[in-house]
């Protein structure tokens, strides 16, 4: 067999670091110039309250990760900001971005110019979320002429330099390529560069990296994080897995079955977790030498039986009577933003 | 216990005969698969595809290892392998000395010691049957029991998996992804196995879910000295549950050995690749491994992973180094690379500086 280097193989923009240089991946201080000011964001599906009450913030330049178990809410969080949920659930709250008072209340025709222009999403299944029956480049030239009004010639220039930028090796020659001929992770890359092609102040990346290898999942969050932060964009990014948040986000935010538990700088949170939940949530992370986990018992209640109260009271080891009855507010302590009435002291 | 590397080197070729502990030995064992080629719709020429090339693995009683690598290193036809279901197309799968396949072939016993749980916990349940149907189907296929123990059985497997009584007369799309996961494991263990051979058995759940099995299944591995065969893709599972590990890349194994030897120090670049790009809490993002697994339908010639290494030299575009003890014959580490790390060249996992081992080829 002769020795092909498949393009893929070739990197396409070296990173390299020197050790001394501080460290760009690292959360730095949040930006204190809001972007996206969420305040009590609440879905309604039926008389289930999907989501309750949930507030956060984000600053220009900010990349910020709402984390929880399956059912906590985080990709509802995402649609909902994005006008997906219409006639599909009912949303109450507000959500201030930028020039635009309210996200929530704009109707269909409200959202031109917005949706995937200043606001966009990157899926999880960059399989499912691309159109099979075209190409990479069609559907890549599609979104410039629609959006920005580019002309043929040019959306497909700009494409082809687009997919170069996100490290897709001979992008020309990509541009006719169908979604099935790309691995999973080039398929991934095509969804950045769909997302990022009108750069967008606010990016929602929903579990970007999960369906994908360990290596590849790197190379990904990598990408996104180059990108945003070479453009000045904000990131919300949709996580599971705690450790990636930490070494991705400046923000947090925690949530359980709807609600908010805890919030604030990713340092502050993890390092000295005070909700319960969070404690519970860091200590079912598995590192390499972790010797013994000390899961909690139960699961994340379905959107049927929904406790009353704080919604983690029935599984909560610190929990107090008035736990179960009367749900308890975001406070501040001691550095972020905790909804607990018997939160954890200090480490 | 049996604390698996103190009792002989692992997973190399050895010219002593199997020693009586050893369930499961693969000698070179190589699996290609024909395929249409590609691009060609109908009919048309078919190649082989390598999906496993000389796999030297042995598994000893009581031993728990994790077959750890990406998509397409050949973890599930190793696993295939292993339970008889593929015949290798080159070399030797032995379970207890005598070839997998012919002690398939002679009834239900190997069926019964060896007992897998599958990935799609969900699909590979019965939709239609209650969980005591399921967990009952087992006993009565292989006669674990009378017909009149079988309730009790059933509730003392559902005990041991620490699922409540009252599932029993649930159906499995009633239950939670947890749950029929313990489902799952409460049918392997009804044959009464002493190997549990597990496809990604914790994997797609939720952080408190997964720790929950991953304490169930270690304790049961414990209680009942099972012998486990764990695939995952994740490098803190493999951790957490095994001894041993065997990290696979495009059909090979790269390296072998105690999993906190080789995860604390690896000596394949891969090994080393794979163990930074795992998410730890504030650890800078390393910097990730470039290009994608090659297809196995266009092999690099030399090493296989030498596209992508950024410790290759001019001999590993050139053939492909086997797998072979480190350091000679005592090491429980075995190593397919010509240029293994040193430990010290891994004491900061985050930088790409590496020396090199001169390796003793005749070790």
């Amino acid at each position: 067999m002769t020795h092909t280097i498949l393009p893929e193989m070739i990197v396409p923009r070296p990173l390299s670091r020197g050790p001394a240089s501080p460290d760009p991946y690292l959360p730095g201080t949040p930006g204190s110039d809001p972007l996206l000011t969420v305040t009590g964001l609440t879905v309604y599906r039926g008389s289930r309250r999907i989501l309750d009450d949930v507030s956060f913030t984000l600053a220009r330049g900010e990349t910020l990760a709402l984390v929880g178990e399956s059912g906590a809410g985080k990709s509802t969080i995402a649609s909902a900001l994005m006008g997906l949920l219409a006639g599909r659930a009912r949303v109450t709250g507000q959500a201030a971005f930028d020039d635009v008072p309210d996200l929530l209340a704009i109707t269909s025709k409200g959202w031109s110019g917005l949706r995937g222009q200043r606001i966009a999403m990157i899926f999880q299944d960059a399989g499912a979320a691309l159109n099979p029956c075209f190409t990479v480049g069609s559907q890549l030239t599609s979104v410039l002429r629609r959006q920005l009004g580019l002309d043929r010639a040019t959306a497909r220039q700009r494409a082809v330099t687009l997919l170069d930028s996100v490290g897709l090796n001979d992008a020309a020659a990509r541009m006719s390529a169908y979604p099935h001929q790309l691995s999973g992770g080039m398929q991934q890359r095509v969804m950045v560069a769909i997302a990022l092609a009108c750069d967008p102040d606010l990016l929602f990346a929903d579990e970007p990296t999960s369906a994908l290898d360990v290596t590849i999942q790197a190379q990904i969050v990598r990408l996104i994080l180059d990108q945003t932060r070479a453009k000045g964009a904000s990131c919300v990014f949709v996580l599971h897995d705690l450790a990636l948040a930490s070494q991705t986000c400046d923000r947090i935010v925690v949530l359980y079955a709807g609600q908010v538990m805890e919030s604030g700088p990713s340092d502050v949170v993890l390092n000295d977790p005070r909700h319960p939940y969070t404690r519970l949530l860091k200590s079912c992370v598995i590192e390499i030498g972790t010797h013994d986990l000390d899961p909690p018992d139960g699961s994340v209640p379905g959107y049927d039986d929904l406790p009353g109260g704080c919604r983690f009271a029935t599984r909560c080891p610190r929990r107090l009577p008035r736990c179960a009855a009367e749900r308890p507010p975001l406070t501040t302590l001691a550095g972020r933003s905790l909804a607990c009435w018997n939160p954890e002291t200090g480490e | 216990m049996i604390a698996a590397h103190d009792v002989a080197p692992a997973h190399l070729p050895d010219t002593t005969p199997p020693e009586p502990q050893v369930l499961f030995e693969l000698v070179e064992v190589e699996k290609v698969f024909m395929v249409r080629k590609p691009g060609s719709l109908f009919g048309g020429a078919k190649v082989g595809l390598p999906a496993l090339d000389g796999v030297r693995l042995k598994i000893r009683k009581g031993a728990s290892v994790a077959l750890v690598g990406e998509s397409g290193s050949g973890k599930s036809t190793l696993l295939r392998v292993l339970l008889g279901l593929t015949r290798p197309t080159q070399g030797h799968a032995l379970y207890q000395g005598r070839p997998i396949d012919q002690v398939r072939a002679e009834g239900p016993a190997f069926a019964r010691q060896v007992a897998m749980i599958y990935q799609d916990a969900r699909g590979s349940l019965n939709p239609r049957m209650t969980i005591a149907a399921l967990i009952a189907e087992p006993l009565r296929h292989f006669r674990i029991c009378p017909e009149a123990d079988i309730p009790d059985r059933v509730h003392s497997l559902l005990a041991r998996v620490g699922l409540p009584a009252e599932v029993a007369d649930r159906y499995p799309a009633a239950m939670s992804g947890g749950q029929v996961r313990r489902v799952a494991i409460a049918r392997a263990l009804a044959s009464e196995p002493t190997v549990l051979v597990a496809d990604e058995a914790v994997s797609g759940l939720d952080v408190s879910t997964q720790a929950q099995l991953l304490n169930l299944l270690r304790r049961l591995q414990r209680d009942m000295a099972l012998t486990l065969v764990f695939i995952t893709h994740d490098l803190g599972v493999a951790s957490y549950l095994c001894e041993e590990i065997a990290i696979m890349y495009l059909g090979r194994i790269v390296e072998t050995g105690p999993t906190n030897a080789v995860l604390t120090a690896p000596a394949h670049p891969y090994a080393r690749a794979l163990r930074r790009a795992a998410p730890e809490f504030f650890a800078p993002i390393s910097d990730p491994l470039p290009g994608e697994i090659p297809s196995p339908l266009d092999l690099p010639t030399g090493c296989r992973f030498s596209g992508r290494c950024d410790v290759a030299q001019a001999d590993c575009h050139l053939s492909d180094p086997a797998l072979v003890r480190l350091g000679g014959g005592a090491s429980d580490r075995a190593a397919a690379c010509f240029h293994p790390l040193l430990p010290d060249a891994n004491t900061d996992l985050g930088h790409t500086t590496a020396t090199h081992l001169k390796r003793d080829i005749h070790a």
